[in-house]
């Protein structure tokens, strides 16, 4: 099994993962939300999306336009 | 030169782009998405600011807020708020360009959780590599002057001193620090940003000198945001006009305002006495 934390939610899957298989159903969803990726820490291009595997271990952070001062 | 042309041209700029409105706010903290947008019309500002936060599932308002900013037109300036490293605040300060499409940051590196104080260290390191990657960066920092002239020297070009801790509604705790800003880097834009918790607060930086204030809590939390957010609109005008106009030295001595010559009964006080 591989174990990988989206928005610090541990998620199981039965094999690696790729970021654009995860994301069809994010976007399906909130398909009127804004989002940006990064994963372990590191901001994840749109464009590098379909090149970005998920492995055991790997954490993914969604995030969201809100208001801030 | 008219009053009205004085300040018609009179402009904020802020990286070569200029703006008729001194007063930046914040799009957080208000009751609804609609106070948020009828306070921000009655403000006239023309700059907000905005974060991003991973999504609560069960919270939908993000979406709104975010429809509702989008709706105002104004520039954005979103912020890095409750970064506090360096690859924190450079990582959300990318997601935030992919997003919202602009190099503008309100670059914000927190060193303390107490009174969420900028680290400077991380805040000039932070500010240079994002420089590097092309962002244009508006630092939060504090009202130390060797700080603002490090984060001046790695190439910032605005730069933003709190008045005092964000939310606290203190208002310019520190002014000697602040004037000693003014004087000594008289071309740099300065907007001061946080603590500011009263139209009055406000005001008086203007009249020092600043060239615009930021704040966010004070407005979103009144009982009534539009009107607080007009008061302050009025207040940021009213002290950049004072500013421009030149303010009369401070006297430790009064000086009759009205002429003495030709004071009626006065022979008479002395005849009395």
């Amino acid at each position: 099994m591989v174990t990988i934390s989206i928005n610090d939610e541990p998620r199981q899957f039965p094999q690696p993962v790729q970021l654009e298989d995860l994301l069809q159903d994010y976007r399906a969803r909130n398909p009127d939300l804004a989002f940006a990726i990064a994963v372990n820490g590191e901001f994840v291009p749109r464009t590098q999306y379909p090149q970005v595997q998920l492995q055991d271990g790997d954490t993914l952070d969604i995030v969201n336009p809100v208001g801030g001062g | 030169m008219s009053q009205d042309q004085l300040t018609s041209q009179d402009k904020l700029t802020l990286y070569g782009e200029s703006f008729s409105s001194r007063l930046l706010l914040g799009t957080a903290l208000y009751p609804s998405p609609q106070t948020m947008l009828e306070s921000i019309q009655a403000s006239r500002c023309e700059i907000v600011t905005l974060g991003l936060r991973r999504q609560n599932p069960k919270d939908r308002d993000g979406a709104q807020i975010w429809e509702a900013i989008k709706s105002t037109g104004c520039r954005l300036l979103p912020n890095t708020a409750g970064c506090k490293t360096v690859k924190e605040a450079v990582n959300l300060a990318e997601m935030s360009r992919e997003i919202f499409g602009t190099p503008w940051i309100k670059l914000e590196v927190v060193g303390d959780d107490y009174n969420l104080q900028p680290d400077p260290f991380g805040l000039v390191e932070a500010a240079e590599e994002l420089i590097k990657r092309g962002f244009k960066v508006l630092p939060y920092c504090t009202d130390d002057l060797v700080l603002c002239q490090k984060l001046l020297s790695v190439g910032c070009e605005v730069l933003m001193p709190w008045g005092s801790p964000i939310g606290t509604g203190q208002g310019l705790l520190n002014k000697y620090n602040l004037r000693t800003l003014r004087e000594r880097l008289p071309n740099i834009p300065l907007i001061v940003d946080a603590g500011i918790g009263a139209p009055s607060q406000a005001c008086e930086a203007m009249e020092m000198g600043f060239d615009a204030v930021l704040l966010n809590t004070a407005v979103a939390k009144a009982q009534q945001p539009a009107l607080m957010a007009q008061a302050f609109g009025g207040a940021i005008d009213a002290g950049r006009a004072a500013f421009l106009a030149g303010l009369m030295q401070k006297r430790q001595t009064a000086s009759p305002s009205t002429p003495v010559i030709g004071q009626p009964f006065w022979h008479q006080q002395n005849r009395q006495q």
